[in-house]
């Protein structure tokens, strides 16, 4: 149905391309609002005013997944660039601007998406817009900024990734699992290529990617869609589109998975370890979600918590496995994983602990499903609409994520009865479909092995 | 014209259309049996978010039994009632996915933390559940065996993460033989030894009436609060453990390295403090909002990260305990460019030491300050937890409303005389973990 807009000069903006809706819909979705600008940026509000706080953020459908061969880590690398100068503002005053109005900001970078967002007063969403539009057509880096920006990534490789075993593991689990497609690379980059990314590389991402028409204006909190409107094609509608914007992002796609693939990753630091294994799994794709929605019953069936298959079998009642559970990620834009660990106790091998946890697999695979298990976890999903109805911040993220994963509105709006209604059968399906090795990757975390056996298993990694 | 104005010249055109709404209203409930509780009613939402913390949290583990507190913690999930209420673990985690009710328990250096969240449709189910875990457990042996084992595997991994190694060792140098000192999970031998009897002695210790604050924040009314409190905890007894005294920092200036095999070391600092009681306090929070508070804007952010790119990111914060008080800070950095790191973190303490901050920094923390408060007050659960943070530090109910005249009446002379008299670079002392280049140890 339209959002019915304030009467007088406000009708007159109302055109096609930027119609407002507001759905129907039971719940949460009653606090959305969505329309167009006329240069193909999308808007999405979520009203709560509750409180005159106000989330503003702009995601850009650009991530690392869609970096060039060769210059991986740029996403992330132009994501830090982006809080140095402008034409218009100095480096880092934007951030300085946001404090001083008593603000917090801040931004990231992931496979599929770049966001960028900012907390203040309700009052302040027109100096946050007015700097978020200039730094998306103005910025002007030099090369005092790549050469210091560059060593801060390299520490924050160094901090989030190298000084942390499990965080190196998943890295190389990743580049395992992955054989074509960039999903293997790391969003931070390799360290080698991070050491390489100059100002070129920088402006290219920078000039291809932060376009109004590859961008999306997420605003939630204590603000009416009309404000929004207005202040949106006052600051956002003026940028021109980039017309060269690549019209689908088609990355390097995956072949056939036919071999499973092991790694082993010792590291002196690790103390406790773990088997962890990842099958490629299917995402949500645009109008047809069902089989992802049955990977995230499954997920929790299996391995969602202490009433969940694996927990309940492995950890309590064979008292083999210190924890265990599976995970899955639905929203992405091309193909995901679906992952499931197990961590043993002092004196299991990991041999042992992966052969408990396959048999634990195949007792699932067998035993179906527990509809009592299923009807608590829809219970929950239908209480979701009520609870993130007090975090309106969390429901601007769902949406920016989903839109920079390919979904649309409706998408994101028909998720929760696509999971109410997905049916046991459907999830067993998606188990059998899913859980198959020869797409897998199994991994083993490992202390540091006796000095002898030294040099033939560091940081190894088979296929 | 700094670029900032002119670029600013032709806003706020359409501010005034923008409503500014909300101010927060607190109650303060008694029950019919005498607890008392601070309220904010919001029935827009069919939930209501309940805080409760008990004062002294891991600060009263009993000599020997380290630990215990934490791993009891732990066990309030694992098993409760009796007869025809008895629920193990699974029956307990059951029922509460079957309400989609959320309770997290949780064990801090001075306080044991249960956060819980309810449908306003299954209110007094979900609260009987909460009630049977927080006054009934039973402590099963099996359940004490399990959640063991994942804190062992807990204290196991702590023992190789450079962070934690870190904070590890600065605690021991700054605490002496008070709880502080050592890990609120305790050691792989404390731990190990800790016995069921220890469990229910622990919970006997903690869980009781008279330190016990109090917040809800949801859809639920006074008259539905007093008999909903004496129902979920009028079974608690009076009367813990005996709360531990005042530390006496060991502190002295100086560099302690902590070899260790990593790419980048991380560093701890730490001087001799001040609490919220010290009538300096507004001034020195400001002032380490200044020198190292969060965000992009602070002395060391800039002189380290900005300026040098030596980190990732660099803080420091006033850790205001129940029973000590350190100014600390944190960063890491390459093994290669650590001492540089400390160099630079140590001239920042000495130039503000000796030069104060300037009228433009105090006016820009005092805008960010009492700018951010009101922006904490953001979801039910978010301002449960502010609200009982503020009853256990004894704040009045009407603190959220001068809190902010408190941070403007910090005048320049008042924060450069703290800084002066506060700030001690002679008496820092760096926790390096890591292979530090060109770095000695100073004792």
């Amino acid at each position: 149905m339209l959002r019915s807009f304030a009467a007088g000069a406000l009708t007159l903006a109302l055109t096609l391309s930027c119609l407002a809706t507001r759905t129907a819909a039971q719940g949460a979705t009653d606090q959305v609002t969505d329309f167009t600008l006329d240069n193909g940026m999308q808007v999405v509000v979520v009203e709560d005013h509750r409180a005159p706080v106000v989330v503003h953020m702009v995601w850009y459908r650009a991530g690392a997944a869609d970096e060039e061969p060769g210059v991986s880590g740029i996403a992330h690398f132009l994501e830090h660039l982006m809080f140095k100068a402008t034409d218009n503002m100095a480096s880092g005053e934007l951030s300085a601007t946001v404090a001083a109005n008593g603000g917090t900001d801040n931004a990231f970078t992931s496979q599929d998406q770049t966001a960028y967002h900012q907390r203040v007063a309700a009052d302040r969403l027109e100096l946050m817009m007015r700097m978020e539009a200039d730094r998306m057509q103005n910025l002007a880096l030099t090369e005092d900024d790549i050469a210091t920006e560059r060593d801060v990534i390299l520490e924050e490789r160094s901090q989030r990734t190298d000084s942390q075993p499990g965080a190196l593991f998943n890295e190389q689990m990743r580049a395992t699992q992955y054989l074509n497609h960039p999903y293997g690379i790391p969003v931070i980059g390799w360290r080698h290529e991070m050491e390489q990314l100059g100002l070129a590389e920088a402006n290219a991402w920078y000039d291809r990617y932060y376009a109004p028409n590859n961008a999306i204006l997420i605003v939630a909190g204590d603000v009416e869609p009309e404000q929004v409107k207005i202040l949106a094609e006052t600051y956002y509608g003026v940028i021109p589109p980039n017309l060269d914007l690549p019209d689908e992002r088609i990355r390097p796609a995956e072949p056939p998975q036919i071999a499973e693939r092991r790694v082993v990753f010792r590291d002196a630091r690790v103390a406790q370890p773990y088997v962890n294994r990842t099958y490629l799994a299917p995402e949500r794709d645009a109008g047809a979600q069902r089989e992802a929605a049955a990977l995230v019953m499954l997920a929790q069936l299996l391995g969602g918590g202490t009433t969940s298959y694996l927990y309940e079998h492995l950890v309590l009642e064979q008292e083999a496995a210190v924890y265990a559970a599976a995970y899955y990620s639905p929203t992405s834009l091309d193909d995901s994983t679906f992952g499931v660990y197990i961590v043993p106790k002092p004196g299991t091998d990991l041999e042992q602990a992966e052969a408990d946890l396959d048999a634990a697999i195949a007792g699932f695979l067998e035993e179906g499903i527990d509809e009592e298990a299923l009807e608590r976890i829809r219970m929950q999903i239908r209480a979701q609409d009520i609870y993130e109805r007090d975090d309106v911040a969390s429901m601007g993220r769902m949406y920016g994520r989903a839109l920079t994963s390919g979904l649309t509105i409706q998408d994101v709006q028909d998720w929760p009865q696509i999971l109410q209604e997905v049916t046991p059968e459907e999830i067993m399906q998606a188990a059998r479909e899913v859980l198959d090795r020869s797409q897998a990757v199994t991994g083993w975390l490992m202390p540091d092995p006796a000095p002898a056996a030294a040099d033939e298993t560091a940081g190894e990694v088979s296929q | 014209m700094s670029l900032m104005q002119k670029f600013l010249a032709p806003a706020f055109v359409l501010l005034s259309a923008l409503p500014l709404r909300a101010e927060i209203a607190i109650q303060e409930v008694t029950s019919p049996g005498g607890l008392t509780a601070w309220l904010v009613e919001e029935h827009s939402i069919p939930f209501a978010a309940l805080e409760l913390r008990f004062e002294g949290g891991s600060a009263l583990d009993a000599p020997g039994k380290r630990g215990a507190t934490n791993l009891m913690t732990g066990l309030l999930e694992e098993g409760s009632g009796s007869g025809d209420t008895a629920l193990d673990s699974q029956a307990f985690a059951r029922a509460v996915e079957g309400l989609a009710a959320s309770f997290e328990y949780d064990s801090y250096s001075d306080s044991l933390s249960i956060s819980a969240r309810f449908l306003s449709e299954n209110r007094d189910e979900a609260l009987a559940l909460l009630r049977q875990s927080i006054a009934q457990p039973t402590f099963p042996e099996d359940a004490v065996e399990r959640v063991k084992g994942q804190v062992l595997s807990i204290i196991r991994s702590d023992a190789k993460d450079p962070q934690d190694i870190a904070s590890l060792g600065f605690a021991g140098l700054a605490y002496g033989d008070h709880p502080y000192a050592t890990a609120l999970e305790g050691t792989e031998e404390s731990v190990s030894a800790l016995t069921r009897d220890d469990m229910i002695e622990a919970w006997r210790n903690v869980l009781v009436k008279d330190r016990l604050s109090i917040a809800v924040v949801g859809d639920i009314t006074p008259e539905e609060l007093g008999p909903m409190l004496d129902r979920l905890l009028g079974d608690l007894p009076e009367g813990g453990a005996p709360l531990p005294g005042p530390v006496d920092l060991e502190l002295t200036g100086g560099v302690t390295i902590l070899p260790f095999d990593t790419p980048q070391a991380q560093v701890i600092w730490g001087q001799e403090g001040l609490g919220m009681e010290d009538p300096d306090f507004f001034a020195a929070y400001i002032l380490n909002t200044i020198i190292g508070g969060s965000g992009f804007e602070s002395r060391l952010m800039q002189e380290v990260r900005e300026k040098r790119g030596l980190t990732y990111g660099v803080y420091s914060w006033l850790a205001d305990r129940d029973f000590a008080d350190v100014w600390m800070g944190a960063v890491a950095s390459d093994n290669r460019r650590v001492a540089e790191t400390i160099q630079v973190v140590r001239e920042e303490w000495t130039r503000v030491a000796e030069e104060g901050v300037t009228a433009e920094e105090l006016e820009q923390a005092k805008k960010y300050l009492t700018g951010a408060y009101p922006l904490r007050f953001d979801g039910n659960g978010p301002i449960a937890g502010i609200l009982v943070g503020m009853q256990h530090d004894d704040f009045p109910i009407d603190y959220p409303a001068t809190r902010n005249d408190k941070v403007n009446a910090v005048t320049l002379d008042e924060i450069n005389r703290v800084a002066r008299e506060r700030l001690h670079p002679e008496d820092l002392r760096f926790v390096v973990v890591g292979q530090p280049e060109g770095l000695e140890e100073v004792n």
